[in-house]
């Protein structure tokens, strides 16, 4: 899969399931976004991992609920957009 | 090991929502201290443990952690704790790393990390009824040699449910280290080295079916519904703002009597002398106006650690999250707000459950602006003596628009303060949300009656001998000193506090003001509604309680010019004259800086508010 089909978790539609894609290079950046960045792969936005947007907030779609592991976490859009991610195709609840 | 009396360090420490602060109650059951960490307003939670074979812990309940490499207050409180490095609070004999069951995905790596610390630590597998019940196998002993730490299974929830927990206490511990742990701030590597061991542990020793979400997932599509959920959000919120009303009204006025039926005994029983009157008009006086409070604190708090302990608090504060981000505050600002509509105390009180300190202290600078239930009884006066009972466009009553006007006004202003700190102090920050919307569960009785206990215990004991020491000191600047022999005028007008107001009609009569009400605004700084009263004692009345109002009403009408009464209306939207409010954030925020910094906020815009307000009035009616 080339780079140009992955999306931001933010842009994800809601009820599709995606891959996170955004590998250790996702970190780089100023230190704010280092930590954040960091603070996302501990609680688990890690390669590999299946997410889905479950909910948005209103209005603008933002916060969005998205379930990654077992657990749910509401994220607001700046955080969403540092996660990349493969949609998975025809899994629209 | 080292003990201290005897006893040993045990600190739980584990992700927010693993069931820790259950846990906790579980051990210590009510043998709780609740007190602060020095310099910051996380909570430090003591208690008690003795095992069978009698050992002794003392457990401290660390505040939850995701990682030891914090971003925020409570994170770095759990890394210094954990590393001994926190001033006054020696490093923890033993661990005991708090996992929920069925969630080690998330939780193992925590775990991990606390692990390489080498430390003595033993991890408890909690909510194990749930893990089970889900049909999620864990190979325990396999998952204490992969991680080489003691493994045990918990319910937190459930009477003997940390019995594994304390006969692995009760046994050998593991052997403190010579040396302090090193602990450095990990890079990507690290941690995605870690996730990968997490992962690989799991697969080792963990067989779990694909979580079922139906159930949550059915009830998140209505409660996190733009439409359904803002719905379920306002009735719950009405139904928990009756109840702050209506329910604490009946327990209220009794405190209140029963204040009330003791000062009279106390003036019956006890001779004409300064010690009754500092008695009963400063310290039973005193000790009411700060039990008069509770009522509304343990109904507000009963609401809000059920909707926590839930799973529901989180998701309202994401349905709020965007509406409340445009002017800088977050989801969770919304209830301590809300709940300063019927007195800024409790609502100042609950913002502890903002874990972003800055958003706490934004919420808590603009929640005295809600308009307090203590602040009816002055506008319900002036508004009666002074705006007609009409009917505006057929429908609408003119006393009850001026009213809503009022809320609104406080309303505006709490959204502009925070704007206006969103682009000055806060400028240029992206608040982080990273909020978890934990699966839904039953509260549970005893974890909410243990946090209630919690709450009217930091009120009574922390803020109350604040409010009450203010209490007496302005007993003493209002009956010191004594009307000299044959005053005409009331005696107040002679004491410190009529002098005091005398002298502050300089400042305020450009806003209108004369000197009775600045007399007045003195002891209204004990609560506002004091204010009333106040205004009654200045304007020589026998009357006494809600007649006050309405003998003078009409005085009122027949004194002040329409401006003034304006004016003072203005002044009571930002009143910045409470000193329990102050007293309160006093203790919220550990530090004078910010009780001040809002008693002159609130001033100036006060001041500024009813100086327009009187200026605007008086060339309106050509004074």
């Amino acid at each position: 899969m080339s780079s140009m089909d992955l999306i931001t978790l933010f842009d994800l539609p809601t009820g599709q399931e995606g891959t996170v894609r955004s590998g250790p290079v996702a970190a780089d950046g100023e230190t704010a976004d280092h930590e954040l960045a960091l603070r996302l792969f501990e609680i688990g936005f890690i390669e590999g991992e299946r997410v889905r947007v479950v909910a948005r907030g209103h209005p603008g779609g933002d916060p969005v609920a998205v379930r990654v592991g077992n657990t749910m976490f509401a994220l607001r859009r700046f955080e969403a957009e540092r996660v990349l991610v493969a949609p998975l195709r025809g899994v629209v609840a | 090991m080292s003990t201290a009396n005897g006893s040993l360090r045990l600190a739980l420490l584990g992700n927010p929502n693993c069931g820790k602060t259950a846990l906790f109650n579980l051990l210590t059951g009510s043998r709780q201290k609740v007190a602060n960490y020095p310099g910051v307003t996380v909570d430090r939670k003591e208690g008690q443990l003795t095992t069978p074979s009698g050992k002794q812990f003392r457990v401290l309940d660390l505040p939850g952690a995701y990682s030891l490499n914090a971003v925020s207050i409570d994170e770095e409180i759990t890394r210094d704790v954990v590393l001994g490095m926190l001033g006054g609070e020696p490093r923890p004999d033993i661990l005991v790393c708090v996992s929920d069951a069925t969630n080690l995905k998330l939780n193992l790596r925590l775990v991990l990390e606390v692990k390489r610390l080498g430390l003595p630590m033993v991890l408890a597998l909690n909510m194990n009824d749930l893990a089970s019940k889900r049909g999620i196998e864990i190979d325990v002993p396999a998952l204490a040699r992969e991680l080489g730490v003691p493994v045990v299974r918990t319910i937190a929830v459930k009477r003997g449910g940390a019995s594994e927990l304390i006969s692995q206490l009760d046994t050998a511990l593991p052997d403190d280290v010579a040396h302090p742990p090193v602990w450095l701030p990990p890079d990507v590597a690290d941690v995605t080295a870690t996730q990968r061991e997490v992962r690989r542990i799991l697969a080792a020793t963990v067989r779990e079916p694909a979580l079922d979400t139906r159930f949550d997932e059915r009830i998140d599509r209505v409660v996190l519904h733009p439409v359904w959920g803002m719905l379920i959000l306002a009735a719950t919120l009405f139904l928990m703002f009756q109840a702050v009303f209506s329910w604490a009204s009946v327990p209220m006025d009794l405190i209140k009597s029963g204040v009330q039926a003791f000062g009279v005994f106390l003036t019956e029983q006890m001779p004409d002398t300064i010690l009754r009157s500092l008695l009963v008009d400063g310290i039973v006086a005193g000790v009411g106006s700060v039990l008069v409070f509770l009522p509304q604190i343990l109904i507000l708090f009963l609401f809000i650690l059920a909707l926590e302990d839930s799973g529901y608090l989180p998701r309202a504060a994401f349905l709020l999250d965007r509406l409340m981000g445009t002017v800088g505050l977050s989801g969770r600002s919304f209830i301590p707000l809300l709940s300063s509509f019927a007195c800024a105390i409790p609502g100042i009180m609950a913002a502890r459950t903002i874990a972003n300190w800055r958003d706490r202290l934004a919420t808590i600078m603009i929640a005295p602006l809600m308009t307090c239930s203590a602040r009816l009884p002055v506008y319900a006066l002036i508004i009666g003596a002074f705006i007609p009972e009409s009917t505006v466009a057929g429908v609408f009553n003119l006393q009850g628009l001026v009213l809503f006007g009022l809320y609104v006004a406080g309303v505006v202003s709490a959204m502009a303060v925070a704007g206006v700190l969103k682009l000055t102090v806060a400028k240029g920050l992206q608040h982080p949300l990273m909020l978890e919307l934990p699966s839904y569960r039953w509260p549970h009785g005893r974890n909410l009656l243990l946090g209630l206990i919690e709450r009217a215990r930091i009120f009574i004991m922390r803020v109350g001998n604040i409010i009450l020491a203010l209490m007496v000191v302005l007993w003493f600047l209002s009956s010191f000193p004594a009307a000299p022999d044959g005053a005409v005028g009331p005696a107040i007008q002679y004491s410190y506090a009529g002098m005091l107001g005398q002298a502050l009609e300089v400042i305020f009569a450009p806003i209108g003001f004369n000197w009775q009400i600045s007399i007045a605004l003195v002891p209204g700084m004990a609560a506002r509604e004091v204010a009333v009263g106040a205004l009654g004692t200045v304007y020589a009345l026998s009357a006494t309680g809600d007649d006050v109002a309405e003998q003078l009403a009409p005085m009122l009408a027949a004194g002040w010019s329409l401006p003034t009464a304006f004016s003072l209306l203005a002044w009571y939207v930002f009143s910045p004259q409470c000193l329990s409010t102050l007293a309160v954030v006093k203790r919220e925020t550990n530090s004078w800086r910010y009780p001040l910094l809002m008693a002159g906020y609130l001033f100036a815009l006060a001041y500024g508010a009813a100086f327009v307000t009187y200026r605007v009035a008086l060339a309106l009616t050509g004074g």
